[in-house]
């Protein structure tokens, strides 16, 4: 498939954010992206003109923000309205290989959803994580760099060498991934050997670090996962905000030309989804 | 009806910044005596329910789908008709 064909929906409800920059990510890279609300799936208020098929799409991407106000918790009411009216839709489409990003908030409704990190079963029933608080109990907004740990299963970062850091900006209150207690040693063990994690946080000089460089005390300093057929994919920071080089804090010195960290990873997806479909 | 009041507590050992960063501020105010605070969110929900079992089912229900993450939240659930 073309990267021309390629169908991506930039999905929204109220209180994303980020839309607008995802949306042009995917179109600079020549891809197809709609920005579509959650009523267009759900065929609530809208014409007829205006709804939509998730079947129709090849990539889901879930953006960042504040969804409903982040009320009951970070994401959840997104996912309840999701599993509600979506939720057999959601399963084809993973189970067809087609590709889903979560970015910042996105990252929390994919968790809640129980699509990531979905160790047995590519949607279960009951959240197996949780983003939640900061260690800090703060906003965390400001560039951190993230170390690509993934060998190769996640279809996201097929075009990042291993072992290569990238700034992404974190702006976030409820980032810190957590397993349930008494399956924290299973969860990191499954994590591994799936190939499911994919971004760390690091200091500059590529070292685990923790506070401030992990911003919100993520055990591990994990900063995005994907599930075990890696083409569902979470992560914190927002790549979609340094498509460009001026859009990194030291651009003038690190990057006298060329594009933004960020862009490897749109990338990477529609070269894995042209090269699958 | 009923009345359904959930309050979704942290499991003990979960962190709790919020409660953390709470007592700090009390501290600072001068409320020496604090020796912890823990944060929880408290639901009142009605319901057009036909029996209490029939709420405590609806309620239990709820709380996984919706109001409680598994991983970090324990769900109280206290149901009166009203």
């Amino acid at each position: 498939m073309n990267i021309e064909d390629i169908k991506v929906c930039v999905l929204r409800i109220e209180g994303t954010n980020c839309e607008q920059e995802s949306f042009q990510a995917f179109k600079r890279l020549g891809a197809q992206p709609e920005i579509v609300h959650l009523k267009q799936f759900l065929g609530q208020d809208v014409t007829d003109d205006e709804k939509r098929s998730l079947a129709d799409y090849h990539i889901l991407m879930i953006p960042g923000g504040f969804s409903s106000g982040d009320y009951v918790r970070a994401g959840a009411i997104w996912a309840a309205r999701m599993k509600a009216g979506l939720k057999d839709d959601l399963k084809a489409f993973v189970n067809e290989g087609k590709a889903v990003l979560g970015i910042c908030n996105g990252f929390q409704v994919l968790v809640e959803l129980g699509l990531l990190p979905g160790f047995d079963e590519i949607m279960a029933d009951v959240p197996q994580a949780v983003l939640t608080t900061n260690d800090s109990s703060r906003f965390e907004c400001r560039p951190t760099l993230l170390k690509h740990e993934n060998k190769g299963n996640c279809m996201f970062t097929s075009k990042i060498p291993e072992g290569d850091v990238l700034m992404c900006p974190s702006a976030h209150a409820e980032g810190k991934l957590i397993f349930p207690s008494a399956e924290v040693d299973i969860a990191y063990k499954k994590l591994a050997e799936k190939d499911m994690l994919v971004f760390s946080y690091v200091d500059p000089d590529g070292s685990y670090a923790g506070y401030p460089w992990n911003p919100n005390g993520s055990e591990k300093n994990v900063a995005g996962i994907c599930n075990p057929r890696g083409n569902v994919f979470g992560m914190m920071p927002h790549p979609e905000r340094v498509m460009d080089r001026e859009m990194h804090p030291d651009w003038t010195r690190a990057f006298p030309t060329g594009l933004g960290d960020g862009m490897a990873i749109f990338e990477s997806v529609l070269d894995e989804i042209s090269k699958r479909f | 009806m009923f009345e359904a009041e959930v309050r979704v507590e942290l499991k003990k050992g979960v962190a709790d910044p919020e409660g953390k960063n709470t007592k700090k501020a009390l501290d600072l105010l001068g409320f020496d005596k604090v020796t912890e605070v823990k944060t929880s969110k408290f639901f009142t929900i009605t319901l057009d329910a036909s029996s209490e079992a029939e709420a405590k089912a609806m309620m239990d229900d709820m709380c996984v789908k919706l109001l409680a993450n598994p991983v970090i939240h324990i769900p109280l659930i206290n149901i009166k008709e009203v």
